[in-house]
């Protein structure tokens, strides 16, 4: 015993020297490290800078063309679809999992709420909610094998993409629902493509629709314990199952909920196009990943803000409609859409060294 | 309940897997105000036992009574809805988020009235003052938040807001596995007085630990657990580490006396 306590007695002393062990240490930070701690603590800060530094130059290069009420909505009509299936997204993405089917989703959603109005006679706000049924039945779907079977987000989303695309072009026959026929006959399903004006602004249902959806989940995932279940599952599952989350419940929600959120993009997609098209829509799963992943979410999961998404969405926008206007051709816009996107991964990468 | 009743007693608890005896009619005892350290060569079954206690693994028979109550739990939660709190040595952490947020993950508090009931809104500033209360008294407010995200954290502030959290949640008893496993030397002692704290405040503790010169320092029993079973428990005061590790290793006969 005597030899433990002079090894103690040296440990007690080598604590002693140095009190500061549980010191932070703050001054050895320069301007740089002081950015990065910024990012670390609002990881959309990056995409807000670029979405109004792009407004600016745009501006400057187009003048009022550019920056008007007029053409700023139009950027925000124009996005509606992408940023709403872009918040489901987020929400994936945030638990470290994908989500390929989203656009699928979607899609069918529409398709469903089309063919029932039609096919069926069936009251217009009842096909809606079997819609938006069938987008949480397949976003369960998803969570279920995700979360119980333990299947890799990305295959179950990838195979669930192809069956509910299959599905989709089955079941619809290939058949276009008509913009003349719903305007006449089921005006309902064009809700979400009302217009109204505000000067020379013109906001859609869908619009406002989407600004409202991407802040009530901003606040959920801030200020409620889901919000934070959802973070602390992305980062570890299992600290967050010791903690006492229950991981299952919370990967189920996340799922079903972006199933239904998939489910009221298609029903803003018939207000945005007008038609229900089985065949629209193809490219809204890798547009809704470039808008999270531009708005700086942590493909890894547990890190990024919704509200990057909706910045990374406007991005796109504003560079697809500055460059048309300055008569550039489109693949310029392509070209920098994927600078942007594997910046924005750096970007990420760079910030999480933090923790190092 | 008087003084004398054990916080913990475990009375021939088997585990089997398959053919595999885990847990092989082993008796368990935690005292009032102790720490007591189970130490066991690897396979031992020294993790199986604390993990029957806690609800971790259900054991096949026997029976664990807490303070002198009968108990069956389903799962840990179970546990930690009684009062047990468990330090887990891989420290069931969330790098990215705050400290406050770690210390009430799965136990938030939500605000009063409108806001809470309906809009579900959490009480950050109630969830931090407690948070930053509870590591006030332990001595850890040296870091500079209690909204700095844990990634940010040393390896020994990290244990540290894990003994915080389970200090301030526990009203019966901590289980710590491996607290010191992943630490540096002075780190380790900061954890180690920390136990001490934690102690003093009256919570007992059980510490799963490999590092003798830490058993034996902070320790004031010794469960060893050998083939599935308490072979005896020893004070430190009266043996070596070098006994204590032959009693593990059955290189030599355990205590008469104290023999369980």
């Amino acid at each position: 015993m005597s030899e433990a306590n002079q090894n103690t007695q040296e440990f007690e002393t080598a604590a002693s020297a140095s009190e500061a062990v549980a010191e932070f240490e703050d001054n050895r930070r320069g301007v740089l490290g002081k950015l990065q701690h910024l990012l670390h603590v609002n990881p959309s800060f990056v995409p807000l800078i670029v979405l109004v530094g792009a407004i600016v130059i745009f501006g400057l290069l187009l003048g009022s063309k550019f920056f008007s009420p007029f053409a700023m909505t139009l950027i925000l009509q124009q996005v509606q679809i992408v940023g709403i299936v872009a918040a489901a997204q987020s929400l994936v993405i945030l638990t470290a999992g994908i989500d390929l089917s989203v656009g699928a989703i979607m899609v069918f959603s529409s398709v469903i709420m089309g063919q029932f109005t039609f096919r069926y006679g069936i009251p217009v706000p009842i096909a809606v909610m079997c819609g938006l049924a069938m987008g949480t039945l397949i976003g369960a779907l998803n969570g279920w094998l995700v979360s119980r079977v333990k299947l890799p987000p990305f295959i179950v989303t990838l195979g669930m993409w192809q069956i509910v695309l299959a599905t989709n072009f089955l079941y619809s026959a290939n058949e276009t629902i008509r913009s003349q026929d719903i305007e006449a006959n089921a005006p309902f399903l064009q809700f979400f493509g009302t217009k109204f004006s505000i000067g020379g602004a013109t906001f859609t249902v869908g619009v406002i629709f989407m600004l409202v959806l991407i802040f009530v989940l901003a606040y959920a995932l801030k200020h409620t314990a889901w919000g934070r279940h959802v973070y602390a599952v992305g980062d570890d599952p299992e600290a967050a199952e010791l903690s006492g989350v229950n991981v299952h419940k919370t990967l189920m929600s996340v799922y079903m909920l972006s199933g239904l959120i998939c489910a009221f993009a298609g029903w803003a997609l018939i207000g945005r196009i007008g038609s229900v098209s089985p065949t629209s829509g193809q490219l809204a799963n890798i547009e809704s990943i470039t808008a999270v992943v531009i708005g700086g979410i942590s493909l890894f999961g547990g890190r990024g803000s919704i509200l990057g998404s909706l910045f990374g969405a406007l991005i796109v926008g504003v560079f697809t409609l500055g460059l048309r206007l300055l008569g550039a051709d489109a693949q310029w816009t392509f070209l920098l859409i994927g600078l942007l996107i594997i910046a924005a991964v750096a970007v990420d990468q760079w910030i999480r060294k933090v923790s190092g | 309940m008087s003084d004398t009743t054990p916080v913990v007693q475990g009375r021939g608890i088997v585990k089997r897997y398959g053919h595999v005896t885990a847990i092989d009619h082993s008796d368990f005892e935690l005292r009032q105000g102790e720490i007591l350290a189970v130490i066991g060569d690897n396979g031992a079954g020294k993790s199986s036992i604390v993990k029957a206690i806690c609800g971790a693994t259900i054991p096949d028979e026997g029976e664990i009574l807490i303070e002198g109550e009968k108990v069956n739990f389903s799962s840990p939660i179970d546990a930690r809805n009684m009062g047990i709190e468990i330090v887990y040595q891989q420290l069931a952490m969330s790098p990215a988020l705050s400290i406050a947020d770690n210390m009430f993950m799965g136990r938030e508090i939500r605000k009063q009235g409108f806001m809470g009931k309906y809009m579900r809104q959490l009480d950050r500033p109630a969830m931090e003052k407690f948070a930053r209360e509870k590591l006030t008294e332990l001595g850890l407010m040296t870091v500079q938040s209690i909204n700095q995200a844990v990634e940010t954290l040393s390896g020994g502030q990290r244990q540290g807001v894990a003994v915080a959290r389970a200090a301030a949640f526990a009203t019966k008893f901590i289980i710590m596995d491996e607290p010191t496993a992943a630490l540096g030397v002075k780190e380790s002692r900061k954890v180690l007085e920390l136990i001490q704290d934690v102690r003093a405040r009256g919570i007992p503790i059980i510490l799963i630990s490999h590092n003798m010169p830490h058993v034996f320092e902070v320790a004031d029993r010794i469960h060893v657990h050998r083939l599935g079973k308490r072979l005896c428990t020893i004070d430190p005061k009266d043996y070596t580490m070098s006994d204590a590790v032959a009693f593990m290793t059955g290189a030599k006969e355990p205590p008469k006396e104290d023999a369980a």
